[in-house]
C-alpha cells in the first residue's frame, strides 16, 4: 500500500470512530449537571456514598437528617430517618426548619437535602442552609444531588424507605 | 503500517461501530413498535376547577402528562411553552395534563391564574408518581400517543423543540 492509500484508508477507517467520540462526549455533555444555582465549590457539601458510610458506621456520629422537598417525593423515597420539612423555597416550611432547630445546640451535624431536582435550580436547599446559617449553626452540610433524587440516590442503590 | 497496527485499528473500529449501532438500534426502538412501550396507568382525579380529569377520557388523543410544581422553577419555565403547544395543536388531538405535585392545592389555584394556563391541572399524589415509576425529582413529562401507550419520559427540563418534534411525530402516528 502507498503513503496516500495508508492516508485514504486512515481516514476511512478514522471517521466513523471520531464521529462516534464526538457523539459519545457530547451524550456526556448534556447528561451531566450545569452550573450549580449555589456554586458547590462554596458550599459545605456531603457526597452521597460519604453520607452512606456515616449512616452505616456503628461509630460515627449521626447527623440530623431534614428533607426539603416536597411531600410525594418524601413519600415515594427518602433517606431512612430523616425529617420531612417540606420545600424551603416557601416561608412556611423554612419556619418548620426554624421551629424544629431552635433547641439544638448550634454544634449539632445536620444534613438537608433535597433532589426536587437539579442542584443548579434547586430552589429549597440554599433558603434551608442560610436559615440555618443564619441562626449560627456550624456543622451543617448539603447533601449534593446533582440531578434527582431518584438518578442519583435511589438508583444508586442507597438506603431508601417510604411513606410517612 | 504494520499487520499487528492494522488488525488493532479494525478492532477499535469494529468495537465502536458494534457500541453505536447498538445504541442506535436502542433508540430507534425506543420511538416505534407500539408493543414496546408500556399502557399509561389509568387514574381519575379531580382538577383544579371541580371537573373530573381523566386520562381514559382523552384515549385517541396525543397527551404530554406533566409533574410539576409551582416552586419549582424549570417547570414553571415549561409551563408558558406547554401553554402555546396546547394552543397549536390542540385541533389536531393533543391536550396537555398538568399534575402538581405541590403539598397543598392552594398555591396551584394561584399559580393556574397567574399564569392563565390553558389546560386542566389535578393535584398528584405519591400513589399517582409510583404508579409512573417514580417521580422522584421534577419535572417529569410523558407522551402518550393516541393509543394510550407511554412514547417518551422526560426527567428535568427539555428543550420544547425537542418534544414539539415528539407531538408532532405522535399525532402523525394514525
Amino acid at each position: 500500500m502507498n503513503p496516500r492509500s495508508r492516508i485514504v484508508a486512515g481516514l476511512a477507517l478514522g471517521w466513523p470512530i471520531v464521529v462516534f467520540i464526538a457523539l459519545w462526549m457530547a451524550a456526556f455533555a448534556t447528561s451531566s449537571g450545569a452550573s450549580p444555582s449555589g456554586d458547590p465549590s462554596n458550599q459545605p457539601l456531603i457526597q452521597p456514598d460519604e453520607l452512606v458510610k456515616i449512616l452505616q458506621s456503628p461509630k460515627a456520629d449521626k447527623p440530623l437528617l431534614f428533607q426539603v422537598g416536597f411531600y410525594s417525593l418524601y413519600a415515594q423515597a427518602h433517606i431512612p430517618g430523616s425529617q420531612y420539612l417540606g420545600p424551603t423555597a416557601k416561608p412556611d416550611a423554612l419556619d418548620r426548619l426554624r421551629k424544629r432547630v431552635e433547641k439544638l445546640p448550634r454544634g449539632k451535624f445536620i444534613v438537608l437535602y433535597c433532589g426536587c431536582c437539579p442542584w443548579s435550580h434547586c430552589p429549597n436547599i440554599s433558603p434551608a442552609y442560610e436559615a440555618l446559617k443564619s441562626m449560627s449553626f456550624t456543622n451543617v452540610k448539603l447533601l449534593y444531588i446533582p440531578g434527582n433524587f431518584g438518578a442519583d440516590w435511589v438508583n444508586k442503590g442507597y438506603p431508601v424507605t417510604q411513606g410517612d | 503500517m504494520s499487520n499487528k497496527a492494522r488488525w488493532i485499528v479494525l478492532a477499535v473500529f469494529a468495537a465502536a461501530l458494534v457500541l453505536y449501532l447498538a445504541a442506535h438500534f436502542r433508540a430507534a426502538r425506543g420511538t416505534s413498535g407500539s408493543e414496546a412501550h408500556e399502557l399509561a396507568p389509568e387514574f381519575s382525579l379531580t382538577d383544579l376547577s371541580g371537573q373530573k380529569l381523566d386520562l381514559a377520557s382523552h384515549k385517541g388523543k396525543v397527551v404530554l402528562l406533566d409533574f410539576w410544581a409551582t416552586w419549582c422553577k424549570p417547570c414553571r419555565e415549561e409551563i408558558p411553552h406547554f401553554a402555546d403547544l396546547q394552543n397549536k395543536y390542540a385541533a389536531q388531538g393533543f391536550q396537555v395534563i398538568g399534575i402538581s405535585m405541590d403539598d397543598s392545592p392552594e398555591p396551584v389555584v394561584e399559580f393556574y391564574r397567574e399564569f392563565k394556563m390553558n389546560y386542566p391541572v389535578a393535584v398528584g399524589d405519591a400513589k399517582l408518581g409510583e404508579r409512573y415509576g417514580g417521580v422522584l425529582g421534577l419535572p417529569v413529562t410523558f407522551l402518550i400517543g393516541r393509543d394510550g401507550r407511554i412514547y417518551h419520559r422526560h426527567i428535568g427540563a427539555m428543550d420544547v423543540l425537542v418534544i414539539e418534534k415528539e407531538i408532532n411525530t405522535l399525532l402523525q402516528a394514525r
